[in-house]
């Protein structure tokens, strides 16, 4: 399923978010948004996966959703949104309860789930037993149980320390090649975009429009590390200034 | 390193950490009574105006023994789990609305917040005059003075779940039935309990001023009676019994969150 971005501004009371952004996302690709703090990334996500209407533009899919896909856009949240109340494989299975599928399928889709992400063992723990490693990975988990068409990732490793956002990033990397589907990323995190992207989107400071869009030849599967360093390096580049100037921004609101 | 005398570095920390101290509650318990004994024997206080720990004890006992504990606590109890439950039903259902549906909260708000600082007490007569004297009016006040604590607490509740969750039970389109009791009912938990605790005993108040104003049966008018009498010394058995009911709920309100909320 390809998603084409059209025209599309964003404004909270005034405030001017996003301008004029024009996207197309291939079905299958990985595109990772990046850009200074406040540039309406998270804001873009949101109309994208249909949880914000834009003050202006649309935005469209083409092709069908995968055959067996219950909720095709389906989001992985920054701080897991998890139920502390249910434990870990309820918390899998809560976007199933509404669709009535047979027992035997609802039970086998969850278990799956657990185990792309390693979650099996702990599946009769509740969230507040866990780390912030293993929290996401049950947001991972709850959203590939409604097998989607498109992934959308607000800032899905940025709750998390440096060494749990590395394995998560292989976690990640392992799941996305048995699974297929279209991923839209947001981060500012230049290392996972280098590490994680099949294309880069920047976007320039408030209100957001595309500054450039990063192309990655190499495969994620088999990029070196000199790559990564040479894309973050040059992802710095692009955003540096911007950056500078957003923050300074924020500080004087 | 320099040769001068090495020394420990000296803890400053601890941040006034409370500490358990389980004979504390009972050294303090137990000193009151002996003060209230030496004071009541010795006659530094008058044994009309406070009569002695064994004279309530006894007091008690002839409660028991005439069957009047059993009759009075009854009829109390009778009232407070009726006017109780009524209000919190009603409290709940108008409170998780206000919390859920903007025009329910639009609707509800302004009424709740002038209604809710009226002594229900001082209604109790208007009850009388719409219900009668019996029963009715008694259990209505109870349930007045429940319902409103009840909806403020379930609807500032239902405001204390992180909108975070509902966003992301509408992302994976969970019908709206499901959002309430999947997430918004068992996020609002703690805060519904919460209320209970304040309502439990805010009926027990009402129960015991209502009885006071017209019953011949329940603690309220067991207390009224005996203070009528100066019989201080079944007066304050029946204070005594009031205390322990009290310590009776909040003992099973714990258990009920201790087993609901096990996940916090």
């Amino acid at each position: 399923m390809d998603i084409h971005i059209e025209g599309v501004s964003h404004r909270y009371d005034g405030l001017h978010v996003l301008d004029n952004i024009d996207l197309a996302i291939s079905e299958g690709e990985t595109v990772v948004l990046v850009g200074p703090s406040g540039c309406g990334k998270s804001t873009l996500l949101g109309i994208v996966g249909g949880l914000l209407k834009p003050t202006s533009g649309r935005v469209v899919t083409m092709g069908k959703p995968r055959a067996d896909s219950l909720n095709p856009f389906t989001y992985v949240f920054q701080d897991f949104a998890l139920l502390p109340w249910r434990t870990v494989q309820a918390n899998v299975s809560l976007p199933l309860e509404h669709h009535r599928l047979p027992s035997r399928e609802h039970a086998m889709r969850v278990d799956e789930a657990l185990g792309l992400t390693g979650l099996r063992d702990f599946a009769a723990a509740l969230p507040k037993q866990l780390s912030g490693g293993m929290r996401q990975r049950v947001g991972i988990a709850r959203a590939l149980v409604v097998r989607p068409s498109v992934l959308l990732l607000d800032e899905p490793l940025s709750a998390l320390d440096a060494q749990t956002r590395e394995l998560l990033m292989e976690d990640l990397l392992a799941i996305w090649a048995r699974e297929r589907g279209t991923r839209l990323y947001v981060t500012h995190n230049l290392d996972e975009a280098a590490r994680l992207a099949d294309r880069v989107v920047v976007l320039s400071r408030r209100p957001g429009r595309i500054r450039e869009v990063v192309e990655i030849a190499e495969p994620v599967a088999k990029r070196s590390s000199e790559t990564i360093t040479r894309l973050r390096d040059r992802l710095w580049e692009l955003i540096r200034s911007e950056a500078r100037e957003a923050e300074r921004e924020v500080q004087h609101v | 390193m320099s040769d001068a005398p090495e020394r420990d570095v000296r803890f400053r920390g601890g941040g006034y950490e409370v500490r358990p101290r389980r004979f504390v509650p009972w050294l303090v318990f137990g000193m009151l009574l002996l003060l209230w004994h030496v004071a009541t024997t010795r006659g530094w206080v008058s044994a009309i105006a406070l009569p002695t720990p064994k004279s309530v004890i006894l007091a008690f006992g002839e409660m028991i023994d005439a069957g009047t504990l059993q009759k009075h606590l009854w009829e109390s109890a009778r009232r407070i789990a009726l006017g109780w439950a009524l209000g919190t039903l009603a409290g709940l259902a108008v409170g998780l609305s206000m919390g859920i549906f903007s025009i329910a909260r639009a609707g509800f708000l302004p009424l709740v917040s002038a209604l809710f600082p009226i002594p229900k007490i001082a209604l109790l007569p208007l009850f009388i005059l719409w219900f009668g004297i019996g029963e009715s009016s008694k259990v209505a006040t109870i349930a007045f003075g429940v319902f409103f604590p009840t909806v403020i607490a379930a609807y500032a509740a239902c405001d204390s779940v992180p909108r975070n969750l509902i966003r992301m039970a509408q992302s994976f389109g969970l019908p709206a039935r499901h959002i309430v009791w999947k997430v918004v009912v068992p996020g609002a938990m703690p805060g519904i309990l919460a209320g209970f605790r304040i309502t439990a005993s805010i009926a027990l108040i009402l129960v015991v001023a209502a009885e006071m104003i017209g019953a011949e049966f329940g603690i309220g008018a067991y207390i009224l009676a005996t203070g009528n009498l100066m019989q201080t010394d079944h007066l304050l058995a029946g204070v005594a019994i009031l205390s322990v009911f009290g310590l009776l709920v909040s003992w099973l309100l714990s258990a009920i969150e201790k087993s609901v909320l096990r996940w916090r």
